[in-house]
């Protein structure tokens, strides 16, 4: 691994001044992927700016309306949170399934989201609860976040502060594991927020999407069989060593059909 | 009998370091000035290096020196050997490749070391050798086995790529057989390419002493004296008395660590050259490039059938893929390892298998958990579960028509080998029972129910180990003997030391050997140590796999302990005044027959070491040592029955149960023996539904790590039913027979077959992935 | 840079630079080379540690984020004739064989006992899936697991 200074700021605002600072500064969260990403001198920093001392970014609030996960809440946390299981249960079933358990241990919500993996888990939450990203700047709705691979709307040195997950009536995640990395394959989280239904998927396209067609779809009746007949486009869908985009096609629409049947309740 | 003898389950004496963290490792070992050594791997499958340039790398921070295979080579080190001449049909040689310890004018797989950079930090070692400047001259490559006779030529001088052109049996009786034959089932398959991925990676400590001109080479090897004798005898490293090779603990082997490899090599040479210690620990991206790989086979099998649905012949025709170069047993793993175990559990009368070793531009291939076995096993329960479908015969009565009978032993089947003893049905009979085969239809109708599909698929194998008789192994092209040494060392104070030639790298060698000593000898378990791994302490081994450990080490010791025995009864009788004749050994206790005279064990021993009153023609001391050649390979076999249900939707395959019942003969301990069950099943069923090293076209490993190459994880598998049946071995004392690689050997046909059978295909590649599962379903 | 931390219940200060992984500070530094290194993708598990009392992969921990961390290790469990239960019922169960995913299996076990109210085969299997073992299967580890579980 390279050589870099290490910062450890104590506030968001000492930590983007280092940011800033910095020739080519990274900021460290819990470095699930930035520390293999170091090791294999994929990734050479000048400066690392770790926020594990950033008073604030951990944590979780619910109200009534919302849950709002701190940027560096670990994700067993947020899969354990009593807020987060009662207020939306199938966001800490997911952040249960990702990785492995001392992954959860140290990866972070935001340290995921602002890597944007075409195949994390959160991505999925986020589109598919339509969350809010607050950063140190300002707040970027989920529709507008992911943009292409590794790639999000977040300006260089904007740092993420929180992320506001939307109650929803239900919700429901399913994802098919890729057998090595445990990453997602396919995964697909379906909300209803009062008759109006989003559906978030990852793992099969460069970023996260939206299925808008299965989202209008639900609209017309909760029914697993409506992920059958709705048309997905896997023209542009990843295609790897262990999954094309036609199987991966296939895995949207298995997992869009779980997720409906344990949104209903079947 | 006591509680810690012969059959017990006793605890692991190892397992308290393991435990508690105290384990000894090549890596955890330090010593004063060490340096760390990175090697310089080539980019390229294929490539001419032009030029090196290690200014750069030479004048980086903390850097010792930069070395090149030149280097070695005006050393006089090298060329790495292969131990076993396969001849091919027409009587010539099999073409061998130099491989130096680090390429020198050409490189011919991705990962190859051409140049080695020792420095004061690992770190330092690491950016020196990133600091190395190569101009290459890219060369075509030939990647796939498919495509490796007809590609470009790797080495100047081996037309064809084809290291050999190997053939076993009659060919005409095989013709004849197909001639007459109602039936004949014919299959096509690969046997997938594994990366053994033992945990530990590969590690060296070396330290020379210019004082005694001594190497110590701490090593992760499964048998310390073969490379000893490699690096000394045909790489030239030094003399063999000065060269001792330490195997401390050694996290898993898997035939990987059997092998000597450029690394350690170097790291050993490098040590006199800079004349500090050198150590090198792989990085598991290193491990994936540079660790021989297993399996890789292209087959096409037939086996033709009477009307009644006997088998009269099987014919087999296998491209092997050996990698770039000859590894240390390599040539040995598709032929004498493989033809020989096609006639598997059948009393097949013609069987006529050729295989072609072919070199590709990757990774060399050599013995992995099982080494041939796996892949001879895969091609006759294949083609007997398949042929059992054609016919429309239950594969268990298949089976049952054609096994060779209890009565029948010895047999000697039409590929070289006299199998001892076996009963097969009886393997049979019990895993179907344990599997509740009578109730699998029901079991089938209600994952139908589900949505699911439900299969069962058997495998009846049969291995060689005990590896091997000499003279045999020798007449075959083996380089070196296969006997294995034992000593039993008693010390005054009647405790007793066994040294064994063996090696544990996980299988508790350190326990099963004294629970052989301490039962023939009577002697508390608690104090017999066993010391292996240490060519200067351990006069002489040929290590631990294929499952020789306790059918061929053990009888080593076994046979220590006779004489052991046989000295202590002349000094016990001569202190008793008795004949030797008359002295029984019985429970650790001397006596002389039809008197009360009698010495314990321990009083025996400490007379030897305080020889008052010894005559001329009795020595003082009690140490013996033994060199076991086995007569014949030990024939372990086993039914093992995979029921597996698939979902439609995603095509994964789910292992619901697995039982194996194995034949290992006598068994010194059960739990152990479980347990070594247990890890070959898991093997086996990753290379079924997981596993595979794949290069791409252009000769890249793409399945270079973790993230890629899928490793059994706890919730892939579920828990075993295993049992056993017991012949015992005819020839060696113990009765013993190995178990080391069953599961691996039994599991892939099994496993496969329930997969086929669950979605009524005849065939599928292994692994069966999800997508391929998925996709054979959409095309039926 | 000046690292802060307790190891095993021995508080350290050391002089560390910042890429320094937390796996090297214990094998290198500290000599508690119990934590092996089995993979350099965060996969295999081997390098599991307790810091601040949760299972971590040490491999990838970087220097810092271990500042002020109290961080227990294989070596800090239990010693021969005062082992910790699930060090035992590894021993009685077979659980090991060549013993180098061992440590990090142990550790990575002892969280999950303890995160768990319930624990089945099922839920041994999943959360042990951070951790490779090429020698047992997980047969006798998932045996060992539920026995230590009972007895904790």
């Amino acid at each position: 691994m390279n050589g870099f200074d290490y910062h450890r700021p104590a506030t968001v605002d000492a930590a983007v001044a280092a940011r800033r600072a910095a020739a080519d500064g990274a900021y460290l969260a819990g470095g699930m992927t930035l520390i293999p990403t170091l090791k294999q001198g994929l990734a050479q920093p000048s400066d690392l700016i770790d926020l594990g001392a950033v008073a604030g970014l951990a944590g979780v609030t619910a109200s009534g309306e919302t849950v709002v996960v701190g940027a560096m809440t670990r994700h067993a946390d947020v899969a354990a949170s009593p807020e987060v299981r009662r207020a939306i249960p199938a966001l800490a079933d997911l952040a249960g399934q990702i990785g492995d358990a001392q992954v959860r241990n140290r990866g972070t919500i935001g340290g995921s989201l602002a890597n944007s993996d075409p195949a994390a888990d959160y991505p999925a939450a986020v589109i598919g609860l339509g969350a809010t990203i607050r950063t140190d700047r300002r707040a970027i709705a989920a529709d507008d976040y992911f943009t292409a691979l590794f790639e999000t709307a977040l300006e260089p040195g904007e740092l993420i502060r929180a992320v506001e997950f939307p109650v929803p009536r239900r919700a429901a995640y399913r994802k098919f594991s890729h057998p090595a990395s445990r990453y997602a394959v396919a995964g697909v989280f379906v909300a209803e927020f009062g008759g109006r239904f989003r559906v978030g998927v990852t793992g099969a396209g460069p970023c996260a999407f939206r299925l808008t067609a299965l989202e209008e779809a639900l609209a017309l009746g909760v029914d697993p069989a409506a992920a059958d007949d709705v048309a997905i486009d896997s023209s542009r869908f990843n295609s790897d060593l262990h999954a094309s985009a036609d199987y991966r096609a296939q895995l949207v629409r298995v997992m869009a059909r779980r997720a409906i049947a344990a949104l209903a309740g079947r | 009998m006591s509680e810690t003898g012969i059959g017990k389950r006793v605890k692991r004496r190892e397992d308290v370091r393991f435990i508690t963290g105290r384990g000894n490792y090549t890596d955890d070992i330090s010593v004063a000035g060490q340096t760390y050594a990175a090697f310089v791997r080539s980019p390229y499958p294929r490539a001419r290096i032009v030029s090196v340039d290690a200014g750069a790398a030479k004048a980086a921070p903390g850097v010792v020196g930069v070395f090149t295979g030149q280097d070695l080579a005006a050393d006089g080190i090298g060329p790495l050997p292969c131990g076993w001449m396969v001849k091919s049909k027409d009587g010539s040689d099999m073409k061998i490749p130099a491989r130096p310890p680090l390429a020198v004018e050409r490189v011919n797989f991705v990962g190859e070391p051409y140049a080695v950079a020792i420095a004061e930090t690992p770190e330092a070692a690491k950016a020196a050798a990133a600091a190395v400047e190569t101009e290459f001259e890219e060369l075509p490559a030939a990647a796939s086995l498919a495509g490796a006779a007809g590609g470009p030529q790797i080495h100047p001088d081996i037309p064809g790529n084809r290291c050999y052109d190997w053939e076993l049996g009659d060919a005409a009786a095989v013709e004849a057989a197909f001639a007459r034959a109602s039936h004949v089932t014919r299959l096509e398959f690969a046997n997938n390419r594994l990366i053994p991925n033992a945990i530990e990676p590969r590690a060296a400590l070396a330290v020379y002493s210019a004082a005694t001109e001594e190497f110590t080479l701490h090593t992760t090897s499964q048998n310390p004296h073969l490379a000893r004798l490699i690096l000394t005898a045909f790489v030239n490293l030094a003399p063999e008395h000065k060269l001792r090779v330490i195997s401390p603990d050694v996290g898993g082997g898997f035939g990987s660590k059997i092998f000597v490899y450029p690394e350690e090599t170097a790291v050993a040479w490098a040590a006199r050259r800079v004349g500090r210690p050198v150590k090198w620990t792989a990085d598991r991206s290193e491990a994936f490039l540079s660790d021989a790989h297993g399996r890789d086979h292209l087959t096409t099998a037939e086996l033709a059938l009477s009307e009644s649905g006997t088998f009269l012949g099987m014919r087999v025709r296998t491209k092997a893929n050996l990698g770039a170069y000859l590894s240390t047993f390599a040539s040995s793993v598709p032929t004498f390892l493989y033809g020989t175990l096609l006639a598997g559990q059948y009393r097949t009368p013609a069987i006529h298998v050729e295989v072609e070793g072919l070199f590709t531009n990757t990774a060399p291939v050599d013995a992995y958990r099982g080494a041939g076995r796996p892949e001879a096993t895969y091609v006759v329960e294949r083609l007997v579960e398949t042929a059992a479908r054609e016919l429309g015969v239950d594969p268990a009565e298949l089976r049952r028509r054609n096994f060779i009978q209890p009565d029948q032993f010895p047999y000697e089947t039409p590929v070289a080998l006299v199998y001892d003893t076996g009963n097969y049905q009886a393997s049979l009979e019990k895993a179907l029972q344990r599997a509740d085969y009578a109730g699998f239809a029901a079991r089938r109708r209600e994952s139908e129910a589900r949505g699911k599909r439900r299969g069962i698929g058997f495998s009846c194998y049969i291995e060689a180990c005990g590896l091997a008789p000499s003279q045999l192994a020798i007449q075959l092209g083996a380089g070196v003997g296969l006997y294995e040494s034992g000593e039993v060392r008693v010390n005054p104070t009647g405790s007793v030391t066994v040294f064994t030639g063996s090696h544990s790298h996980g299988q508790g060698h350190e326990t099963t050997l004294a629970q052989i000593v301490s039962d023939k000898l009577g002697v508390p378990f608690e104090q017999v140590e066993v010391v292996h791994g240490d060519t200067g302490r351990v006069e002489f081994g040929l290590g631990t796999y294929g499952s020789r450990s306790v059918a061929v080490g053990g009888s080593a010791v076994i046979r220590a302990t006779e004489k052991i025995v046989a000295k202590g009864k002349r000094i016990s009788a001569h202190m008793l005044e008795a004949s030797p004749d008359d002295v029984d050994f019985d429970e650790g206790v001397f006596a002389v027959r039809g008197t009360n005279k009698k010495m314990t064990f321990g009083e025996v021993a400490f007379a030897a070491y305080v020889p008052a009153s010894f005559p001329d023609d009795l020595e003082p001391g009690l140490s013996e040592k033994s060199f076991y050649d086995p007569k014949n390979f030990t024939f372990p076999a086993g039914a093992h029955i995979a029921e597996v249900e698939v979902d439609p939707d995603t095509g994964v395959v789910d292992l619901v149960r697995f039982v194996a019942v194995d034949d290992f003969g006598e068994v010194i301990n059960p739990m152990i023996v479980e347990g070594q069950v247990h890890g070959g099943i898991a093997q086996g069923v990753g290379q079924a539904l997981l596993e595979h090293g794949i290069y791409d076209d252009a000769g890249q490993l793409v399945t270079g790590s973790f993230m890629d190459y899928c490793m059994p994880r706890a919730d892939d598998l579920p828990s075993f039913e295993v049992d056993t049946t017991v012949t015992p071995c005819t020839h060696n004392p113990l009765g013993v027979k190995g178990c080391g690689e069953a599961g691996a050997i039994g599991a892939p046909a099994a496993v496969m077959n329930a997969v086929t059978d669950a979605l009524g295909v005849k065939d599928l590649a292994m692994p069966a992935s999800p997508e391929r599962v998925w996709r054979a379903l959409q095309a039926v | 840079m000046q690292l802060t931390l307790t190891v095993n219940e021995t508080p350290h200060e050391l002089d560390v630079a910042p890429n320094t992984l937390l796996v090297d500070i214990l094998r290198r530094e500290l000599g508690l080379t119990g934590t092996h290194v089995g993979c350099d993708t965060s996969q295999c598990g081997a390098c599991t540690v307790h810091m601040d009392g949760r299972a971590v992969k040490a491999c990838t921990v970087l220097a810092g984020q271990a500042q002020g961390a109290v961080v227990m290790t294989i070596e800090g469990l239990g010693a021969p004739g005062n082992l910790h239960p699930m060090q035992q019922a590894f021993q009685d169960l077979h659980a090991l064989q060549c013993g180098f995913c061992t440590p990090g299996m142990i550790m990575s076990a002892i969280d999950l006992v303890r995160r768990s109210e319930r624990l089945d085969e099922n839920a041994v299997r999943e959360g042990l899936s951070g951790n490779l073992c090429r020698c047992t299967g997980y047969h006798n580890i998932v045996q060992a697991v539920l026995t230590a579980a009972a007895r904790m």
